[in-house]
């Protein structure tokens, strides 16, 4: 959902940025691709942009990276009360900034915000709970994986529903709209009756009201759920396509890319994401899931 | 203080990263109404004249901005400018350009209804006295639309102030920004600070947006003599 609306607006944008690129000419720009009204807006983006990213080497005589995290995703990417970034994606960062041995510049970027960022060279890398699909693969590159992602399913502990079978004809799903969980469950068990909120908050409510018999949504969510209040489990704590989350690059910075990749390899032998967790993920999902969610010098189970 | 949630506000730096934000709203939001001011009444003006080239241009100007969801603006020159002209702008100066944009033109609609509610018979009695047009609009017809203008500018002031929370969407970290990453950062251990923090948030705008409204008042009640 959230997406979809993010590609009309970029979809929106390129057209406009195609009309103000013709009302002025040719300003700077080889013509070529002007008159070609019907090219679609992705191939525009990538006729006009001429290189925008900065490779290793200028980034490390430039002194400093900028790299795109969240701000306020507790425990991923936040900013704590002394204004410092921390959680598991700036751990990392922090350790990449170390090992290339210059300055860092964090740049808060939103969910929808993040593939345009790279896009655009505005940073150098994005280390933004950044889930690896094919659609965003087109447009940018991701590095080796260093976290697993999946859906979870929570439930009731007077009734744990430890497999989508066990539902009976009328026990109804939770779900966030415009979730991943949304487009599994309608896809894959349209016989399932599912009970759409908006919100975290309301989904919440519901569940606790007794209105369904679980609540489907990105497993990281429902294990903190189950762990935050009492009577919940996750009965279901993998379930659909496994994704991992990687950090991701402009698409062709092959220098960069090679870098993080060989450092990625290079933290494996130390157990460096295993730590990662402990240090700040322990807090929110304990250590039972910790080799669930990690993946070590880049290689998935 | 623990029910509301308003504690997470005095932990760290927390209250003077919300000060931090409210004045990076503000820096952003008061040049552009600065530049919107100045530009506006000229393209006030400008939209009064009855060349047919100046009237559509400014009208496409116009619905231009007013179709454009502010949003989109943003991404369209902080992003497109890079795409299109490779023009590395940072995302401060994209939202002032931005902001700008926009303030300018419903300025400038407001200057022009207001210089075009300026009755007739004023520009005639000074042309009749022998003043010049540039004279007769900077002396006669500006001081009394102006006048017009103050309630309906204040309004769009505060408006602009307001909407600068869009700029977190290029990386700006303003206000309402830095108030999210409070709350999510206590989200296990003050689970109920949203509350508390937007409860400050909506003070802290309204510190900010007052004065002006005061100062129009204040205004009025000057010319009114």
């Amino acid at each position: 959902m959230k997406k979809s609306i993010f590609v009309k607006v970029l979809t929106i944008l390129s057209a406009a940025v195609l009309l103000i690129a013709s009302f002025a000419g040719c300003a700077g720009n080889e013509s070529g691709t002007s008159n070609s009204t019907a090219s679609t807006a992705d191939k525009a983006d990538s006729s006009t942009a001429d290189v925008v990213y900065r490779t290793l080497d200028e980034i490390k005589s430039s002194g400093k990276i900028k790299i795109g995290v969240f701000s306020d995703k507790n425990p991923f990417g936040y900013v704590d009360e002394n204004g410092e970034y921390q959680g598991y994606d700036v751990y990392f960062a922090n350790r990449l900034v170390k090992d290339l041995g210059v300055d860092v510049e964090f740049v808060s970027t939103e969910a929808a915000s993040r593939v345009e960022f790279l896009e655009t060279g505005k940073v150098d890398v994005v280390l933004a709970n950044f889930t690896v699909t094919d659609e965003r693969a087109e447009k940018v590159d991701f590095a080796l994986p260093y976290m697993n992602v999946a859906l979870g399913v929570v439930s009731p502990d007077s009734r744990v529903i430890k497999s989508l079978d066990e539902l009976k004809a009328d026990d109804e799903v939770i779900v966030i709209t415009g979730t991943t969980a949304e487009t599994y469950l309608t896809e894959k068990y349209p016989n399932i009756k599912l009970q759409k909120y908006d919100t975290y908050a309301n989904a919440k409510t519901a569940l606790e009201n007794g209105q369904a018999a679980a609540w489907a949504n990105d497993n990281t969510e429902v294990i903190a759920y189950a762990l935050q209040n009492k009577g919940y489990t996750v009965g279901i704590p993998e379930l659909g396509s496994k994704d991992t989350i990687a950090p991701a690059v402009s698409k062709g910075n092959k220098t960069l890319l090679d870098w993080i990749n060989s450092e990625i390899e290079a933290l494996g032998k130390e157990n460096f994401f295993h730590a990662d967790y402990e240090a700040t993920l322990t807090g929110t999902y304990g250590s039972d899931y910790e080799e669930k969610l990690v993946v070590e010098g880049g290689k998935v189970n | 203080m623990q029910a509301l949630g308003l504690d997470v506000l005095f932990k760290g730096s927390n209250l003077l990263r919300l000060l931090g934000g409210l004045w990076k709203a503000l820096e952003i939001s008061l040049i552009a109404v600065a530049l919107s001011l100045i530009l506006g009444v000229l393209f006030g003006i400008l939209m009064t004249f009855r060349n047919p080239a100046i009237r559509a241009l400014s009208r496409i100007y116009l619905e231009i901005v007013r179709i454009m969801p502010q949003m989109v603006l943003l991404f369209l020159v902080f992003f497109g400018t890079t795409r299109v002209f490779g023009w590395d702008l940072n995302a401060e100066a994209a939202s002032i350009i931005v902001f700008a944009f926009w303030g300018t033109a419903e300025m400038g609609d407001l200057v022009r209804g207001a210089v075009i509610s300026v009755p007739k018979h004023q520009y005639e009695s000074a042309f009749a006295l022998g003043m010049t047009k540039s004279q007769t609009y900077f002396t006669i017809i500006i001081p009394q639309a102006v006048r017009q203008l103050v309630p309906l500018s204040i309004n769009l002031i505060t408006r602009m102030i307001k909407t600068t929370s869009l700029v977190m969407m290029i990386g700006v970290v303003e206000v309402l920004k830095v108030s999210q990453q409070i709350i999510e950062a206590n989200r296990m251990t003050s689970p109920n600070a949203a509350f508390g923090i937007y409860l400050t948030v909506f003070v802290l705008y309204f510190i900010a947006c007052w004065p002006f409204s005061i100062l129009a008042k204040h205004l009025e009640r000057k010319w009114s003599n």
